[in-house]
C-alpha cells in the first residue's frame, strides 16, 4: 500500500479545453478517498491520470513517493475498476482474475491460491468457469473487484463502478466495498457523482467543480462546514437553501422574509454587507407561536414518510423545509434555525465567510 | 428487439419478394442446374451428337493429371493470397485504429483499391512488372534479379498473388477496422493496467476478440480467390506460362470456352460449387456458435 500525491496537476486537451486546472492533493496511505463532482468536473480525468491512461500536461503524480508521470500503467502497480466493468469477454472468470498475475509472472500455484482467496471473499467461487456474459450485473461487478484485489496493488482506483447497477444493488455493493476496504486497508480512490455514495463511503471527500478542487475534508466536515456555495448545494439532499440577505447587526441578517441570527464568532462580517444565507432544509424548525425568525409561505408538500418536504417562499426566495411530526396548520408559518446552522457566503465569489 | 411487418393481403408479400426471387432463379439456380445437367453429357468432336454419360466426365477429371495440378496451383494461390491479404489488412487496420493525424485520409486511400475492377487491377500490375517496360521490373533487374513473369512460372504466380492480394486488402481492412473499433476501449485499458504491454495485449485481448471477424474474412477470402480472381489471372497471365497460374476456376473457363469440352468444364464447375457450399456451411455453423462470446 502507498500514499498518492498530486502536485499542481493539469490536463489540457488538444482543443485547448482545460479539464483539470491545477489540482494538489494528498491521499494518505490506506485511506478511502472519494472524488466527487458533477459530470464534466474533471474527476474521471484526474483518476485516469493517476492510472496512467491519460497523459499529464503539467504537475506531478506520485505513488508511494515515486513520481510516475512517465511510467506506463502496467508499471504503476495500481488496479482499476471500471464503470462498465471492462471484463475480458472471451475469458472465464478465473482467467479474468488470473490475467494480471500471469502478466506479472506470478507462479501458477500462487495465482491459484490468490484467486481462490479473492473468490471466497467476494462469494464468486461458484462461477469461476463462467464467461462474463453469463453473469448478472452485480456478479460482474464482483469479478471486476476480484480482478483488482488479486493483484494486491499499491492503490485501487474506482471509476464510478456502481452507476450501472440498479438502486438496491448499488446500496448493497456500496456497503460491501466499504467493508472490503476495512479489511484490506488498501489505499482507494473512488470517483462518483453521487453525493450519498461519497458521504457513506469516504474517509475523505474531494469535491471538484470545473476542473478545480472546491473542498477537501471528512464527509461530516464537508457537510457541516461547506467552504463554498457550490459544495453547500452539491452535498446534502434536498440541497441547501440559499437566500440573499444583508447583515443588519453583528450576528443578525435580514433576508427579506424575516431576520435570522448567526454565529458572529465564526462568521465575522461587517454590518451592512450583502451576503447569501445558506440553511439546510433539515436545519429549519417550526417556530413556536409568537413568531419565529422567518415567515414561510407554503406552496406544496412532499410526503417522504419519516419527514415531509415543504416547498414555498421566504420573502422572494424559494425555500425547502424538511419537517418531521404533524403538519403545521395553515399556509404560512414561522421558521427558525440554530445560529450555528446558518451559513453565510459571499454573493460574488461564492466562498464561505466562515473564519478558517 | 423484434422487427416484423404485417402485410394486409396475401399477394403483396409475394409481389415484393418476386424481383429478388426472379433474379435468384434466373441468374443462380437456372445456370447452376444447367451446369449439373451439362456435367452428365458428352459431346463428340464435331458437335453432331450428345450422349448422356452419367459420371464419366467426373471419372475422367479424377484421372487427369492436369486437374490435380490446377488444384495444387489453386491451393498455393489461395493460401498465399488469403494469408497475405488478411495479415497485411490486419496490420494496416491496427495502425489506422490508433488515433493518428490524417487518419481519415489514410483510411480513404486504403479503401480505394477495392473500387478498382479486377481486370484493371491486373493490367496495372502487369504494366508495373512487365519485363521490358515495367517500372518495378526494371528495378528488379537493376538489383540483379532476372525477372520475367512471361517465361518464369514462379514469377507469374508471384505477380498474380501480389495483384490479387492488393485488391483484397481494402475489403479485409474495412472489416478489421470495424472489428477493432467495436472492442471497448476500457477492456484494452484494463489490460494495460493489468500489466500487459501492447504486443501481449494484442495477442491476448484484441486478437481473440477479433477472431469472429477474422474467421468470417477467411471464408470470404477463400471464396474470393477461388472465383473473383479470374479477371486478374485472365488479364495478366491467361493461366500461363505453361499453365503455371491456371487455377480451378480458370481451368473451367479454359476447358469449356477455349477447349470446347463443355461436359468436363461443367463437371469442374459442379465440383467448385460443392466446395463453396461446404465452405459456407462451415462458416454458418461456426459463426453461429462462436460469434457471440
Amino acid at each position: 500500500m502507498a500514499s498518492v500525491t498530486l502536485q499542481d496537476v493539469r490536463k489540457v486537451y488538444a482543443g485547448g479545453v482545460e479539464a483539470v486546472q491545477g489540482v494538489t492533493l494528498d491521499i494518505p496511505d490506506g485511506s478511502f478517498t472519494v472524488l466527487l463532482g458533477p459530470s464534466g468536473c474533471g474527476k474521471s480525468t484526474l483518476l485516469r491520470m493517476i492510472a496512467g491512461l491519460e497523459t499529464i500536461t503539467a504537475g506531478t503524480v506520485s505513488i508511494g513517493g515515486r513520481i510516475v508521470n512517465e511510467v506506463e500503467p502496467a508499471d504503476r502497480d495500481i488496479a482499476m475498476v471500471f464503470q462498465n466493468y471492462a471484463l475480458y469477454p472471451h475469458m472465464s472468470v478465473y482467467d479474468n482474475m488470473a490475467y494480471g498475475l500471469r502478466n506479472h509472472g506470478v507462479p501458477k500455484a500462487e495465482i491459484e491460491s490468490r484467486v481462490a482467496q479473492a473468490a471466497k471473499l467476494l462469494a464468486i467461487g461458484d462461477f469461476l468457469d463462467r464467461k462474463p456474459r453469463a453473469l448478472s450485473g452485480g456478479q460482474r461487478q464482483r469479478v471486476a473487484m476480484g480482478r483488482a484485489i488479486v493483484r494486491e496493488p499499491q492503490a485501487f482506483l474506482f471509476d464510478e463502478p456502481l452507476s450501472n447497477l440498479d438502486a438496491k444493488l448499488r446500496v448493497q455493493m456500496r456497503i460491501e466495498i466499504r467493508r472490503l476496504h476495512n479489511r484490506l486497508k488498501a489505499t482507494s480512490i473512488f470517483v462518483t457523482h453521487d453525493q450519498i455514495e461519497a458521504m457513506t463511503m469516504a474517509d475523505k471527500i474531494v469535491v471538484m467543480n470545473g476542473g478545480r478542487v472546491e473542498q477537501t475534508g471528512a464527509p461530516n466536515q464537508v457537510y457541516r462546514f461547506p467552504a463554498t456555495r457550490f459544495v453547500a448545494t452539491f452535498i446534502g439532499s434536498p440541497a441547501m437553501n440559499l437566500i440573499p440577505g444583508r447583515v443588519v447587526e453583528s450576528g443578525l441578517v435580514d433576508v427579506g422574509g424575516g431576520r435570522i441570527a448567526f454565529d458572529a464568532a465564526t462568521l465575522p462580517t461587517e454590518v451592512g454587507r450583502e451576503v447569501e444565507v445558506g440553511i439546510r432544509p433539515e436545519d429549519l424548525r417550526l417556530a413556536g407561536n409568537g413568531g419565529g425568525a422567518l415567515t414561510f409561505t407554503k406552496d406544496f408538500a412532499e410526503e417522504l414518510g419519516a419527514t415531509r418536504l415543504f416547498h414555498g417562499m421566504v420573502g422572494d426566495a424559494a425555500v425547502v423545509v424538511a419537517l418531521a411530526g404533524p403538519a403545521p396548520a395553515g399556509d404560512t408559518f414561522g421558521l427558525s434555525a440554530a445560529p450555528e446552522a446558518v451559513h453565510l457566503f459571499d454573493p460574488a465569489s461564492g466562498n464561505s465567510l466562515r473564519k478558517a | 428487439m423484434e422487427k416484423r411487418a404485417i402485410f394486409g393481403g396475401r399477394a403483396l408479400p409475394y409481389l415484393l419478394l418476386a424481383p429478388q426471387l426472379l433474379i435468384t432463379l434466373v441468374f443462380f439456380y437456372w445456370p447452376a442446374s444447367q451446369a449439373v445437367w451439362q456435367s452428365f453429357l458428352l459431346e463428340d468432336a464435331f458437335g453432331l451428337r450428345t450422349d448422356f454419360v452419367w459420371f464419366e466426365n467426373y471419372n475422367h477429371l479424377f484421372h487427369d493429371g492436369d486437374y490435380y495440378r490446377a488444384m495444387a496451383t489453386t491451393a498455393i494461390f489461395s493460401i498465399a493470397v488469403t494469408a497475405l491479404s488478411l495479415s497485411i489488412a490486419l496490420l494496416l487496420a491496427v495502425q489506422a485504429d490508433k488515433s493518428i493525424k490524417g487518419a481519415g485520409a489514410y483510411k480513404t486511400l486504403l479503401i480505394w483499391p477495392y473500387a478498382v475492377a479486377p481486370a484493371i487491377a491486373g493490367v496495372l500490375w502487369l504494366f508495373m512488372f512487365q519485363p521490358s517496360l515495367g517500372l518495378v521490373a526494371r528495378g528488379l533487374r537493376a538489383l540483379g534479379l532476372d525477372w520475367n513473369p512471361l517465361l518464369n512460372g514462379d514469377h507469374a504466380m508471384a505477380l498474380v498473388i501480389m495483384a490479387s492480394t492488393w485488391k483484397q486488402i481494402s475489403y479485409n481492412f474495412l472489416f478489421f477496422l470495424a472489428g477493432l473499433q467495436s472492442i471497448p476501449r476500457s477492456v484494452i485499458e484494463a489490460a494495460a493496467i493489468d500489466g500487459a504491454r501492447p504486443v501481449r495485449r494484442f495477442w491476448t485481448i484484441v486478437f481473440p476478440l477479433l477472431s469472429p471477424t477474422a474467421f468470417f474474412l477467411l471464408v470470404v477470402n477463400i471464396v474470393y480467390v477461388f472465383f473473383d480472381t479470374f479477371g486478374i489471372i485472365d488479364a495478366m497471365t491467361g493461366g500461363g506460362p505453361a499453365k503455371a497460374t491456371e487455377t480451378l476456376v480458370y481451368k473451367v473457363f479454359f476447358d469449356g470456352r477455349l477447349g470446347g469440352n463443355l461436359g468436363g468444364s461443367a463437371a469442374q464447375s459442379v465440383i467448385l460449387m460443392i466446395m463453396v457450399i461446404a465452405l459456407t456451411a462451415v462458416q454458418f455453423r461456426y459463426i453461429e456458435r462462436r460469434v457471440t462470446y
